[in-house]
């Protein structure tokens, strides 16, 4: 007996993947706009990823190739349960070389590599609001967004640099799509904003707890918003990576011993694996030894 | 320049039983450029009242009031304020300010309610004040807090700060002292000399003889007669 | 001349209670009119209508919009009042808390309606919104402090700037001075009486407090049970008052 005999394919029952679907095509048809669905209830705690999922599960073919990713990487407990349970459910191929995935399913990150027509990207979205924090109504928010009364998102990189100085916010850095609808682009960091537009790859976002879902078609525009005196800068760690020494990857800060040692390393696992793979090699790192600072940081990253 | 005709005035007091009281019936009196008319009559009369009905200030029944062409009676309340603004003014007895607002700027807001300039509006007030013996260290103040007789000077000085071309005076010369009367009084005559029409009312029987041309005893509006 | 905004047989009922009825009246550029009465006579029923923060049952409130000429604010369609509440009109609640965003600092305040009708310059937003609070007599170093920490009459002015920033052309206040110390509404009714003379601003006063209207309003609408019971220039109804109910509210106001 196989496993996914068990289960209907993808987990979901057909009607549900239907609806899904349903919302899926809206949100394509009005990029940027917050489709709501019935979300349903999934076998793992909302803030794990259950709209992200119910979107794959809706995408899923028995064909395709699926990767997760948490934070870039492929390893982590949330991207090995998810990959799990479609592993389990659908039956289907799994990697982690972004090059190979048909359907990607992330959690605040855009791989490195660039993606190409034919991929799907899937978000995991805790808050799809972006106008929630200055406005708690959602009443309102929808209205302003109907009316596209976007004065308040300036208010709040107004206040970011009347504060600090510059505009801190650093991950969740809300978009403008096609000059109409804003859109909060999940808490990917703001290093990855500039690849959020014009890309080759379907984008979708799913909320589970929130019930909505909101896309980018491919080649669909984006721009960060900003003022003319500040404008929008993609911003990340002023190093190289400690193990391939790629300079336009963005880094994690990982701390390795108890003196507070620190190093740098890419976020997104495959680019830094594959890159290591063809013989880059980073400051801190020798040919080799690179095992054993990866697991040393997963430690870092779990505790 | 100001003219009544068969003006009549009543007060309805609801909350006393409804009870109508007749104060003026059929006024019609006029006043040309350049004159200056006493109101008369003992306390009670009625001088005050008619005083107010022609600013505007009490409603008239019937009749006309016309100043500079306008009917006061029949206008609206953004005319009568125009009117007001250009035309009419009026010094009562009482200062009635804003408080905070320097005396200064109470006696310029005349001047710049007619468009004229900050600086040419405080140097008038400024030339106002002095002649009226207002100490120059009270000028950045707000009047509120001065004495009767100070803010009685000031209340003139803001009603002459513009040449109105009609004017009401309601006792302008009570509680000054000599010197400060006779400012008042030269007040008058230049308004006179560049045309006003003024109407009056002095208890003070030296000043009134001294500026008026003629007199109304308004006694006999009560009864009716034309003057 | 034609009116700014024409007002005509606005009634709003709460199912069988008269809210307001029939009330009409032409507020002209400049002019500011201050509608008095007790609790419960229409006063803020009216106002709420008129500045399209409730939907009256009848009537029509012509506004002369700059573009279009008079246009009815009812029948508008929404994006289009809510525009013109960004732009021409302003609304001053009587607590600043209902009007102020709390937890943004007092820049980002004033700055709202700029970026709100297409501002994008940091620099130029926050100059003219450290020049507002000068205006409205905060200091310029509070600037990025919240409202929170001001004092009610801080409050009540920021609120006032941060209505004023984009230079509307009519402002509705609620009891703008309500809930105040006598000295801060002092204070603040010469304010307000300064800006509205400066920015030829056109003004509906909603108040309970006659001496508020004596000083600012032009002219005066008593209302009573939902109707007009007596309009005209301000000092002639407080000081003439015609009918039965402004006499009775006028003679009981307490002479200090």
């Amino acid at each position: 007996m196989t496993q996914t005999s068990d289960y209907n394919f993808a987990y979901l029952d057909e009607q549900t993947k239907r609806m899904i679907r349903r919302a899926i095509l809206k949100g394509l048809a009005i990029p940027g706009y917050q489709v709501p669905f019935a979300s349903r209830e999934m076998p793992m705690p909302y803030g794990w990823g259950t709209g992200g999922v119910q979107v794959s599960a809706a995408v899923l073919r028995p064909e395709d190739t699926f990767k997760v990713i948490d934070q870039g990487a492929d390893d982590t407990t949330n991207a090995v349960s998810i990959r799990t349970f479609f592993e389990r459910t659908a039956g289907i191929e799994t990697t982690t070389t972004t090059g190979d995935a048909t359907v990607i399913q992330t959690r605040h990150r855009i791989p490195e590599e660039p993606l190409s027509e034919g991929q799907i990207l899937v978000y995991q979205v805790p808050i799809p609001e972006p106008l929630r924090f200055l406005e708690p109504r959602e009443s309102e928010t929808r209205k302003m967004h109907s009316l596209e009364e976007y004065g308040l998102m300036h208010v709040k990189l107004y206040e970011d640099i009347s504060r600090h100085g510059h505009i801190a916010t650093s991950y969740a850095y809300p978009v403008k799509v096609e000059g109409r609808y804003v859109m909060d682009p999940s808490p990917i960091p703001k290093f990855d904003n500039p690849k959020l537009g014009d890309m080759a790859a379907i984008q979708l976002f799913g909320a589970g707890r929130e019930q909505r879902i909101y896309a980018l078609p491919p080649y669909t525009n984006a721009v960060s918003l900003d003022f003319e005196d500040h404008p929008f800068e993609a911003s990340k760690a002023d190093h190289p990576c400690g193990l391939c020494g790629a300079e336009d990857s963005y880094l994690d800060e990982v701390i390795i011993d108890d003196d507070g040692t620190r190093m740098y390393v890419c976020s997104d696992t495959d680019y830094c694996e594959g890159r290591r793979a063809a013989g880059f090699v980073g400051a801190m790192a020798q040919a080799g030894d690179g095992e054993i600072l990866t697991t040393q940081r997963e430690l870092e990253i779990t505790a | 320049m100001i003219e009544l005709n068969n003006v009549s005035k009543t007060f309805t007091l609801h909350n006393q039983g409804s009870a109508v009281i007749e104060v003026m019936t059929n006024v019609s009196m006029s006043v040309a450029k350049g004159e200056c008319v006493a109101l008369t009559g003992a306390s009670g009369a009625g001088k005050s009242t008619l005083m107010r009905m022609i600013y505007g200030n009490y409603l008239t029944q019937s009749g006309e009031i016309i100043i500079g062409g306008t009917d006061i009676v029949q206008s609206e309340p953004r005319e009568v304020i125009t009117l007001r603004r250009e035309i009419l003014g009026y010094v009562s007895q009482f200062l009635r300010v804003v408080p905070r607002v320097s005396t200064l700027d109470v006696v310029a807001e005349p001047l710049r309610a007619v468009g004229v300039s900050a600086e040419a509006a405080q140097a008038r007030a400024e030339e106002l004040l002095a002649k009226l013996n207002i100490p120059q260290r009270l000028w950045s103040l707000s009047p509120t807090t001065f004495s009767g007789g100070e803010q009685q000077r000031v209340n003139i000085a803001r009603g002459f700060a513009h040449t109105y071309p009609a004017m009401l005076l309601d006792e302008p010369t009570a509680s000054l002292d000599a010197a400060n009367r006779e400012v008042v009084l030269s007040l008058i005559e230049d308004a006179k000399e560049r045309g006003a029409a003024i109407i009056g009312i002095f208890h003070d029987e030296a000043a009134r003889d001294s500026v008026c041309d003629r007199e109304i005893n308004v006694a006999r509006f009560a009864q009716g007669v034309a003057a | 001349m034609s009116p700014l905004l024409s007002v005509q047989n606005i009634t709003k009922y709460y199912g069988s209670h008269i809210g307001c009825k029939d009330v009409s009246f032409d507020l002209y550029p400049g002019e500011v009119m201050g509608i008095v009465g007790e609790s419960g006579s229409g006063k803020s029923t009216l106002l709420n209508c008129m500045a399209g923060h409730l939907d009256p049952d009848a009537g029509e409130v012509l506004f002369d919009t700059r573009t279009d000429g008079p246009r009815d604010t009812i029948t508008m369609s929404e994006p289009e009042r809510r525009m013109l509440s960004r732009t021409d009109w302003a609304f001053v609640h009587q607590h600043a808390r209902d009007g102020l965003r709390m937890g943004v600092s007092a820049g980002g305040n004033v700055g709202e309606r700029l970026m709100a009708v297409g501002a994008r310059n940091y620099g130029d937003i926050r100059t003219k919104a450290t020049d507002w609070l000068e205006r409205v007599e905060i200091d310029a170093d509070r600037v990025d402090d919240r409202p929170i920490t001001f004092s009610g009459g801080m409050q009540q002015r920021l609120q006032i700037a941060r209505n004023l920033v984009t230079g509307p052309r009519l402002v509705f206040m609620d009891e703008p001075t309500g809930g105040l110390d006598v000295s801060v509404q002092a204070r603040l009714l010469d304010l307000l009486r300064g800006l509205v003379r400066d920015m030829g601003l056109s003004a509906i006063i909603v108040t309970h407090d006659l001496a508020v209207v004596r000083l600012l309003a032009d002219r005066l609408m008593v209302m009573k049970d939902g109707h007009v019971v007596e309009a005209g220039l301000t000092d002639q109804v407080l000081d003439d008052p015609q009918h039965a109910y402004s006499q009775l509210l006028v003679s009981s106001v307490l002479q200090v």
